[in-house]
């Protein structure tokens, strides 16, 4: 079997599926090398996260752009051509965008999890209570129990609005 | 941790990963877990200036210097090494190929036994990860926790209320775990099932990858499947997914290798005996000539069709025969060509070849 590109024999096979599109390619060594590198830098995730980042339209472009970190300096309109953050604090700096693009990333925007060892104590027993409140909650959902659902989101919304 | 300015003490040994123990090795070559961590008001590497970086490296070198797991550890700093022996830690999986490139402010840090190795400085001020081999997550996620949990009693790391652990990537946030096994699926391969399972696997919102790195899904019928949201479920729930879908992929090959078996048994004995034999008699051969064939003699060892040379030697190969590996055993630079044949020197060697 030849290589795609040039005339080469092809040893490396490649499949790529985007949705659910399924390409086959077949590739010779130094053809394959090229391609990675090229595939690596679309894997970037700049493109994507761009688009995905425009997922929510609340906020103008002209706005967009004048969001900017006041620790690292980045503006969010970098974020979106380089699908990086620049530090910790661009999470709070953009918070609606992030809170969007979150949730359309991971289907959630909601941290359920462990905590660092090193955080005051009383911050890790209220982020413990609330993933308790939380998970609870979404039992009561699968089970229907829908006035206990609501009385538990009250409770995490009251827990939340504390911060 | 030891300072070290050049990879030789690696030179002895490979990773446990390659071990082939645990639950199912034949299939699951490795299992891995990396976490993503940062601290909290330094920037991110990307838009850390130079004394940030070296803030960074000092405040964690000081750090797992505390750390009694780290105290055999071997301690690199990237721009200390040469272009071989930082290609030989991306050779190992050890850091990502990302981690070589611009070395300045970069350091690595690698356990004994090349299970645990803390990437500083990468696209986070740290990826710790963990690999253990056959399937094994579990132990694997207990490893990198207790780590993770000494070096936040050290370290302030960035972490918020509502979305977990930040990192320079949003696709990272939360959790920022990623837990993937190694699996070699030569048989699904070679019904052509493959693309289904890979398909089902991207609609599930996991990742399939290939052997050598990220962005190709290259030859030698591995793949390494991971998850791709880590926000919104526990390490735990993480985990146990990514568990229910290698069981599932694990079935499937071994249905697959039986069909194999039934239909067409000769064939498959003579694809591996002439796959086997190859490797024994080359005296020149390319990497992508000699993954392939490793694989198919890796099969013939999960199906005892070879009786003669351990999974271990085999796993083992798949490492030892990449340039920088080459250029270590003999000492010194080697040409493309140069390499083919020091290459199938390697192999015959440790296959007992001709």
């Amino acid at each position: 079997m030849k290589c795609d590109i040039c005339d080469k024999k092809a040893t490396v096979h490649l499949t790529e599926i985007v949705d659910d599109q399924i390409t086959e390619m077949h590739l010779c060594e130094d053809c394959a090398r090229e391609k990675s590198v090229q595939m690596e830098q679309q894997f970037g995730l700049a493109d994507l996260l761009a688009g995905l980042s425009d997922f929510g339209k609340q906020v103008k472009d002209v706005e967009k752009v004048k969001l900017k970190c006041a620790n690292c300096g980045i503006t969010y309109d970098d974020f979106r051509k380089f699908g990086r953050l620049g530090c910790s604090h661009c999470y709070e700096a953009f918070k609606t965008h992030i809170s969007t693009l979150l949730k359309k990333i991971h289907g959630s925007n909601q941290h359920f999890g462990k905590t660092p060892v090193k955080m005051p104590t009383d911050t890790k027993k209220k982020i413990e209570e609330l993933q308790e409140l939380k998970s609870q909650m979404v039992k009561s959902i699968q089970v229907e129990d829908f006035e206990k659902a609501a009385e538990l989101r009250d409770k995490i919304r009251k827990l939340e609005n504390e911060e | 941790m030891k300072n070290k300015k050049e990879v030789d003490g690696l030179m002895s040994h490979t990773g446990e990963w390659l071990r082939s123990k645990g639950m199912h090795p034949d299939i699951v070559m490795s299992s891995r877990i990396r976490l993503a961590r940062n601290m909290k008001d330094i920037p991110f590497p990307n838009k850390a200036k130079k004394k940030d970086l070296y803030e960074i490296l000092s405040l964690v070198e000081q750090a797992a210097n505390e750390i009694n797991y780290f105290a055999d550890s071997n301690y690199f700093k990237i721009s200390e090494l040469d272009n071989v022996d930082r290609q030989l830690l991306v050779e190992r999986h050890l850091m990502s190929h990302e981690h070589a490139t611009n070395p300045d402010g970069k350091a690595l840090i690698v356990s004994p036994e090349e299970i645990v190795s803390v990437m500083v400085n990468e696209e986070d001020h740290l990826r710790i990860q963990v690999m253990h081999s056959g399937f094994n997550l579990d132990e694997t996620w207990d490893i990198a926790n207790t780590i993770d949990n000494a070096l936040s009693e050290k370290l302030s790391f960035a972490y918020s209320f509502h979305w977990g652990y930040l990192t320079s990537c949003p696709t990272n946030t939360g959790t920022a775990i990623r837990g993937s096994g190694m699996l070699h699926l030569p048989a699904l391969v070679m019904t052509k099932q493959i693309n289904k399972v890979l398909a089902a696997v991207a609609k599930l919102n996991f990742a399939s990858r290939g052997f050598y790195g990220e962005g190709t899904q290259a030859s030698g019928n591995f793949y390494q499947i991971s998850n791709q949201v880590s926000l919104g479920h526990s390490e735990q729930e993480v985990i146990q997914n990514i568990n229910g879908l290698i069981r599932q992929i694990i079935e499937q090959e071994e249905q697959a290798r039986q069909a194999l078996l039934v239909q067409n048994k000769p064939m498959l004995e003579d694809k591996i005996f002439r796959s086997f034999g190859v490797l024994k008699a080359a005296h020149i051969i390319s990497s992508q000539e000699t993954v392939e064939l490793l694989s198919m003699v890796r099969l013939g060892v999960d199906l005892n069709v070879i009786k003669d040379v351990s999974r271990e030697a085999i796993n083992e190969l798949f490492i030892m025969i990449q340039p920088a590996h080459l250029q270590k055993f003999e000492g010194k630079k080697l040409t493309a060509a140069e390499r083919d044949s020091k290459r199938a020197s390697v192999i015959r060697q440790k296959l007992g070849g001709i």
